[in-house]
Parts: structure tokens; C-alpha cells; sequence
């Protein structure tokens, strides 16, 4: 912490002060518009800072990441001991559906969007993201899918309490919770083998994909657009080139589960032919649709997750990152190979041998710029001055345990290998090295390395050595023993199994290590809650960092930089604190007219909430439960106006002028 | 840069305008939407090429019209734009109407065909070519619709007076770019799906 000694402008008023000197002023419609508001509620329902926007999307996101656990422990202690009878085969379908479809779509994108929405702007010097509203409604849009999605645990609930029960009007409300698997292949989800969790789950996806594909363009055009002069594309922090990657990743990956998933609501609403075998529809067309849009969406979650250790392995070395621009560029071509890999789920549908033969060798081929990216973390490290702080460890950890998912996932890309091991604990084992011991950790990593700069204040003790060690170990635990289970040939998603074929020890450890892992997960929590109340202010940069985002406070102004920062080299921070006198930071002059801030808005948060009536009575009307059409329609009238008011309004915004110390 | 100067969002690295740029990919990720689509499509026409045969039921000589009079929307659209950058009111106004005039002829073809086609007893549900084909025309014909409304809405707001010639003409080409996209759109559709179905044996 000896490193803060610089001559960055850091503003000395009391920002405190400001909103009492500002008046709120009338949009174009004469209405009165939520800025400077002294409600702390109405200040973050209608809030476009995307630092707030980037808080409530971690926190969602973190919520759900406990359900999603939750799920996941009911699953393994019912999978504990053979024969169990702790839940239905009904209710364990619907626990993996929704652990798998909560986990993907609920906490690690959200989580990943957090990050994007906090450090994006800070990393390229911008004052915020491109687009202000788009970005609320996107967030409260997200809100809105994870509520659709999980409407039916309330029902479920409902009725397990007696309160509800599919009868009379809501005869059709059987089947409350999705029960289809998170990638929900036809037929299993026609209407004639799933009922009304079903049409939650479509309904609540879309609004997703609604929610993600205008945050993507966002950050794109923000990432394009609002870079600070001299941040060249080549002087991007590496997380802000993922974050690129992966929001085009987006734009490109999602329209293809929105038609299939439009076609899947044809196909129950109105009887259409296109999953529906005994019309001349074709299943097959699902998978294909499913894992045109499935397969980038592994990379969607992953390369935020390498783009976060590409900036924490350099910090903590002491090193500039070994071949930023081989490890940018290994980025771009897996994001882009990403598109071609996606049949290698459907090796065992009979593709015939010249696609199958193809899709393995892309498969194969993905795994070089991936091992570029480990081998350029790995050079990271060597020689450097390694210091192992709590986001260095689980950093390392990533590199290892992501390392261990990418073996299997080549054992996968063999098309002969792959035949075994469908649909096999193999699998499970494979994708959870990816997701909790790759994508995870480096969350976890991501957490501990700028929570400092989020909050403001330092880590407390030591607890994250304990989070690490459990978490570490809980995952090994729970995870390894799955390739052996796989091996053996216990296939996924049964309910229960039966003694004797050698499943019962492995099944019991896995269990255990679920647990230990739970609680290394609350631990962590328990950490961050501990650094939010006592933890000591960190000061600018507290881990003596490279990059641009800890050149201002922690917690950063709501203006972000009190002046636009002019860039002159890559790692602008150490540059500028280390680097000679030609690549010091430098702040342009504003001429006194101050730092343009965008006024608060209503109307995205109006505009999202119209979606949860259209999803719910969309979904509801499938079941022939009367009235739903209209909700649906109510719904998208509020969506209409909400974007209309939205239009006209205008963007408003005031002038803040921080003075400069 | 002197027209915005006061905005801290402005210093563009770039020349395409944030709302442009965002429009662009708006139209990529449609791209890949409508792609799905009409693959859909034509993969079902592959699989199953005796179910059904359009070309008793296309008439070449009303969806060559509707083409026509999107492909004319287009042009009139480009003149909208052209008009709204010199700072024409007037005249934007007099070609937007045309626009949107000659974009309710052609949902109004679409409607007839839908119409047409029902009656004889093609529907959503008859065959997989019927569930394909009304859903990716329906789709098509909803983006027409949306910028049908889209453009009344920008026609009644060049009435308020609020319209200035700068962030309008942006506005303006946002626009622009989506109809020509929904128009580019149209002529894939009608090449690879009412087109091809005109060659004989291939």
C-alpha cells in the first residue's frame, strides 16, 4: 500500500454534498425525474450508474447462486446412499433442470454481467456505459426473466402448502416446476410429457435472452465507442477484451435458442409441426438449434473468467501479462471457434462420420488457443514476484482446476471416447471442473481481488485461506470421484440407483465433498459481509495494480473520473506509477463546464416490469387458464408504454463539477 | 464534436455514432435470427419435398408486386434520410409517409396471401411446411409492422418541432437502416423460399 503516492487528481469534495446543491428537473414529458432523490430505495430502482447496476446484478446473482446450491444439495443427498426415497423422480427432475438453468442463466452470467457492468467503464476510462437506460432495463429485464423462470417453486410451494391446487380454471397447472434438463430437448418437452413448467421456462428465457442481448450491444458499442483518448484497442485491460468477445458472442449465439424456443411455444401453444414427431417434425432440429446457441454459451461463461485471471496473475506477479496480445487474440479465436464445436454434444445422434469426424477435430482444435491462454499464464508467473494474496489463490486455483476440466472435455472431443461416456457421471464431472473449478474460482478471484474497489474497504484476517482450502477440496471431493461413477456407467439424471455396481462409496463421498464445498461457499459470504461492515478503507490501489480502474477512489464517484484520463501506454496504472515520465496518465482539461451525468429513469424499470405479466400470462394461457391472454397482452401494453414515456422523455442529464485536489 | 461538447459520452474513437453502432449490431444478431428461420425452412422443404407443393399455391405475380413495393419503400427511405441530413422537414415527411403507405401495401399483401393460403387449407398446423413458412414470414411481416410504427411515430414527432437537425438525422438513419434490413430480408425470403420453387427439377 506504499504505492499510492501518485499525482492522480482525486476529487477532495464531500460528494455527499452535491445532491443537496442539485434539483431534480422535468423530462420533456413535464414530469419530474428521480435524480438527487432522498429515497435510497427510488435512488436504486431508477438508477443508471452502472457501478449500482453492477452491485444488484452481484447480489441477484450471489441469491441465486445459493439456490442454485441449494438444488444441488437436495440433489446429492438424495443420491447419497443407493435406493433413496428422499424426493420423487418427479421433484429430482425438476431440481436438475432447474440447478443447471439457475446456475447458467441466474448466477453465473448475472455474476459475470456485474463485473462487466462495475469495471468496464473504469478499465477504459469512460464515464459510464454507452447507453445508461438500455443498461437498467437490462438489468431489471433479468429480474424479471428469473422471476417468470421461477414462478413455478412458488406454485409448487403453493401446493405443497394446500393454498393451491390444479383444479376448476387451473386444471392445466400441472407439472409446476421445468423438469426437461437446462437444455429441455424435444420431445420431453412437448405438451404431452411436460406441463406448465415448461411454458415458465420458455417464457422466463426469452426475457433473459432479452435482458443479456441488450446489455451485449451495450457493452459493445461502450467498449468501441467510449474509450478514454489514447486507450487503443491494443491498451484494453485483457477483462475488457473478453468482455467484448463475449457480449458478441452473445449478440451472435442467442437468437438461436429465441427461435427455438419461439418454435417450442408454437409447437405447445398452437399445435405447430416443428418438435412435434407425428406432424413430420424433427427432434434433431432442437438439439442443433439448442447447441448452435449452447456450445458458445460454454465460452460466454468461461472467457469472462479467464479475461479476470488475466488481470489478477499479472498484479500479483509483479509482471506484465506474458503475450497480451497472443492471449487477446486466443480470446477472439476460441470465441470464434466457439460457433463450430456445437454437434460435438450430439456425437452419439448419428451425424454420420464425416460431420462427427469434423466437429471432433474443431473440438480438438479449440483446446490450442486454450492452452496458448494457460501456457501465457503460467510464463505470467514465472520469474515474477509472486505474492499470494487471497485473489492470487484462487487464481492459481483456476489455473489448475480449469486445467483438470479441459483434459476431460479432449477426452470428450474424441467422437469413440464420447460414445462411453454420454450421458454418464463423466460428463457431470467434466463440466463441473469447467464451471465450478474454472469459472468459479476466478469469480471467486474476481470477488476478493476488486470487492476492495467496489466497497471501498480492505479484507479482513484471513479467511479466504479457509474459503480456499474448502472450496478447493469440497469441489475435488465432489467432482473427481463423478469420472469413476461415469466410468462405471451410472448415467446421469436417475433419481436413485440400486446397490451393487460398485457406485455406493463413490456416490457418499461426492455427497460429503457437496458439502464441505456449501461450506466454503457460506464462509465466503460470510467473509465478504465481514469486509463490507469492518473492513479498513483500501485506498486507490490497494494491491498495487496495472490497470486504469485503480487510478480512482474506492468507491469510485458516481462520475467515475473527475477528468477524462488520457492514455499512453498498455497497464496504464503501472505505467503511469513506474513507467518513464513520457507514459505518465494525463487528465484533459474541461473548461469548466464539468462531467456530464445522465438523469435517472423510471422507465426501464416500468418497461421490465411489463414483462412479467406478458411471461406469466404467456406461459399460463398454454395451461388454459382463463384470462391469460389479456395479462399477456396487459403486460406487453406496459412494456409498449414503458418504452414510449422512455422515448419521450429525452435523456435529460446535469453537470457535476468535482474539484480537483 | 462542437454540437456535443457538453457531454462527457462524446469522445467517440470512433465515427459510427453510439446509436448507430448499436443499431448495426442490432441488425447482426437479427441476421443470425432470421438465418435460423428460414434454415428451419428450407431444411424442412429438403426433408420432406413431396409433402407439399407451394407452387399450386404461390402466385408469383402478387409477392413479385409486394417485393417491388418494398424494394420502392426502401428507395423512398433513403430520400427520408437524405432529406433529414440537408434539414428538410418537409420533404422527410412526404417521403416518410410514402414509406409508410407503401409499407401497409405490402403487409397488405401479406395479409391477402395469409388469408389466400388458409382458405386453402394451408395452416400452422397442416404440415411442417405450413408451420415454418407462417412463422417466418409472420416474423418478417411483425418487423414491418414495428417499423411501420416506428416511422408514424417519428412522422407525428417531426410535428412537435422538437426535431433538430443533428441527434434527428441520426435518429433518422436508425431507422433507415432497419427498413432497408427488413428489406434486405424480404428478397432473401422471396429468393430462397418463392423463388426456387419456380425452377423446375433441379
Amino acid at each position: 500500500m506504499s504505492h499510492t503516492e501518485t499525482e492522480i487528481p482525486t476529487p477532495k469534495t464531500n460528494p455527499t454534498q452535491e445532491p443537496e446543491v442539485l434539483k431534480a428537473e422535468r423530462s420533456n414529458l413535464g414530469m419530474l425525474r428521480p435524480d438527487h432523490n432522498k429515497s435510497v430505495i427510488i435512488d436504486w430502482l431508477t438508477t443508471v450508474d452502472h457501478k449500482k447496476i453492477g452491485i444488484m446484478y452481484g447480489a441477484i446473482a450471489l441469491f441465486f447462486l445459493l439456490v442454485g446450491g441449494l438444488e444441488a444439495l437436495i440433489i446429492r443427498t438424495q443420491l447419497a446412499v443407493p435406493e433413496n426415497d428422499l424426493i420423487s423422480a418427479q421433484r429430482y427432475n425438476q431440481l436438475f433442470t432447474m440447478h443447471g438453468t439457475t446456475m447458467i442463466f441466474l448466477a453465473v452470467m448475472p455474476l459475470n454481467a456485474a463485473f462487466f457492468n462495475f469495471l468496464v467503464p473504469l478499465q477504459i476510462g469512460a464515464r459510464d456505459v454507452a447507453f445508461p437506460r438500455i443498461n437498467s432495463l437490462s438489468l431489471w429485464t433479468f429480474v424479471a426473466g428469473a422471476i417468470v423462470i421461477n414462478f413455478g417453486w412458488l406454485l409448487q410451494a403453493l401446493e405443497v402448502m394446500g393454498l393451491f391446487e390444479a383444479k376448476g380454471a387451473t386444471a392445466g397447472m400441472t407439472d409446476l416446476v421445468p423438469a426437461g434438463g437446462w437444455f429441455g430437448y424435444a420431445p420431453l418437452t412437448s405438451t404431452d410429457f411436460s406441463g406448465a413448467g415448461t411454458d415458465f421456462w420458455i417464457m422466463g428465457l426469452q426475457i433473459l435472452g432479452i435482458a443479456s442481448l441488450s446489455a451485449s450491444m451495450n457493452f459493445i458499442v461502450t467498449i468501441i465507442n467510449m474509450r478514454a483518448p489514447g486507450m487503443k484497442m491494443m491498451r484494453l485491460p485483457v477483462f475488457t477484451w473478453m468482455t467484448l468477445v463475449t457480449s458478441l458472442l452473445i449478440v451472435f449465439a442467442f437468437p438461436a435458442i429465441t427461435v427455438a424456443l419461439g418454435q417450442l411455444m408454437f409447437d405447445r401453444v398452437w399445435n405447430t409441426n416443428f418438435f412435434n414427431v407425428a406432424g413430420g417434425g424433427q427432434p434433431i432440429l432442437w438439439q442443433h438449434l439448442f447447441w448452435i446457441f449452447g456450445h458458445p454459451e460454454v465460452y460466454i461463461l468461461v472467457l469472462p473468467a479467464m479475461g479476470m485471471i488475466s488481470e489478477v496473475l499479472p498484479t500479483f506477479s509483479k509482471k506484465p501479462l506474458f503475450g497480451y496480445s497472443i492471449v487477446v487474440f486466443s480470446g477472439a479465436v476460441i470465441g470464434f471457434l466457439g460457433f463450430a464445436v456445437w454437434s460435438h454434444h450430439m456425437f452419439t445422434t448419428g451425424l454420420g462420420k464425416v460431420a462427427t469426424a469434423a466437429f471432433s477435430l474443431l473440438t480438438m482444435a479449440i483446446a490450442v488457443p486454450t492452452g496458448v491462454k494457460i501456457f501465457n499464464w503460467v510464463g505470467t508467473l514465472w520469474g515474477g514476484r509472486v505474492r499470494f494474496s487471497a485473489p492470487m489463490i484462487f487464481a492459481l486455483g483456476f489455473v489448475w482446476m480449469f486445467m483438470m476440466g479441459g483434459f476431460s472435455g479432449i477426452m470428450h472431443a474424441a467422437a469413440p471416447a464420447d460414445a462411453q461416456q454420454q450421458d454418464s457421471y463423466f460428463v457431470i464431472a467434466h463440466f463441473h471442473y469447467v464451471i465450478m473449478g474454472g469459472i468459479f474460482l476466478a469469480l471467486v478471484s474476481g470477488i476478493y481481488y476488486w470487492m476492495p474497489k467496489v466497497f471501498g474497504k480492505m479484507w479482513v484476517g484471513n479467511l479466504s485461506t479457509w474459503v480456499a482450502v474448502l472450496v478447493v477440496v469440497g469441489l475435488n471431493v465432489t467432482f473427481f470421484p463423478m469420472h469413476f461413477l461415469g466410468l462405471l456407467g451410472m448415467p446421469r439424471r436417475t433419481h436413485t440407483y440400486l446397490e451393487g455396481f460398485g457406485w455406493e462409496t463413490y456416490n457418499m463421498v461426492c455427497t460429503i465433498g457437496a458439502y464441505v464445498l456449501a461450506v466454503g461457499i457460506l464462509l465466503l459470504l460470510v467473509d465478504m459481509v465481514r469486509c463490507i461492515r469492518k473492513g479498513t478503507p483500501a485506498g486507490n490501489d490497494p494491491w498495487n495494480a496495472r490497470t486504469l480502474e485503480w487510478s480512482t477512489t474506492s468507491p469510485p464517484q458516481a462520475y467515475n473520473f473527475a477528468k477524462t484520463p488520457v492514455i499512453p501506454a498498455r497497464d496504464a496504472l503501472w505505467e503511469h506509477k513506474y513507467g518513464p515520465e513520457n507514459r505518465r496518465i494525463t487528465y484533459e482539461e474541461d473548461h469548466g463546464h464539468g462531467v456530464h451525468m445522465p438523469s435517472q429513469s423510471w422507465m426501464p424499470l416500468i418497461a421490465s416490469i411489463g414483462f412479467i405479466p406478458l411471461g406469466l400470462g404467456m406461459s399460463m394461457m398454454q395451461a388454459g387458464v382463463p384470462f391469460m391472454g389479456y395479462v399477456a397482452i396487459f403486460g406487453l401494453v406496459v412494456v409498449c408504454v414503458g418504452l414510449a414515456l422512455w422515448a419521450l422523455e429525452g435523456p435529460g442529464g446535469y453537470h457535476l463539477h468535482p474539484e480537483e485536489g | 464534436m462542437s454540437n456535443t461538447a457538453d457531454h462527457a459520452d462524446s469522445h467517440s474513437s470512433l465515427v459510427v455514432d453510439n446509436k448507430k453502432l448499436l443499431m448495426w449490431l442490432f441488425l447482426g444478431s437479427d441476421c443470425m435470427f432470421f438465418g435460423t428461420l428460414i434454415s428451419t425452412h428450407l431444411i424442412y422443404r429438403k426433408l420432406y419435398p413431396d409433402s407439399f407443393e407451394p407452387t399450386t399455391l404461390f402466385s408469383l405475380e402478387l409477392t413479385s408486386f409486394s417485393t417491388f413495393i418494398l424494394l420502392m419503400s426502401s428507395f423512398l427511405m433513403a430520400l427520408a434520410v437524405s432529406a433529414m441530413h440537408k434539414g428538410q422537414l418537409k420533404s422527410f415527411r412526404r417521403n416518410t409517409l410514402g414509406v409508410i403507405f407503401f409499407g401497409l401495401i405490402f403487409l397488405g399483401c401479406q395479409v391477402y396471401e395469409f388469408a389466400h393460403f388458409v382458405h386453402e387449407d394451408l395452416t400452422l398446423q397442416t404440415n411442417t411446411f405450413g408451420s415454418t413458412f407462417y412463422m417466418m414470414t409472420g416474423t418478417h411481416g411483425v418487423h414491418v409492422a414495428i417499423g411501420i410504427f416506428w416511422l408514424i411515430c417519428m412522422y407525428f414527432y417531426s410535428h412537435t418541432g422538437k426535431m433538430d437537425a443533428h441527434e434527428s438525422a441520426v435518429d433518422v438513419e436508425v431507422a433507415g437502416l432497419y427498413w432497408h434490413f427488413v428489406d434486405i430480408v424480404w428478397i432473401v425470403i422471396f429468393t430462397a423460399v418463392y423463388l426456387v420453387e419456380f425452377i423446375p427439377e433441379i
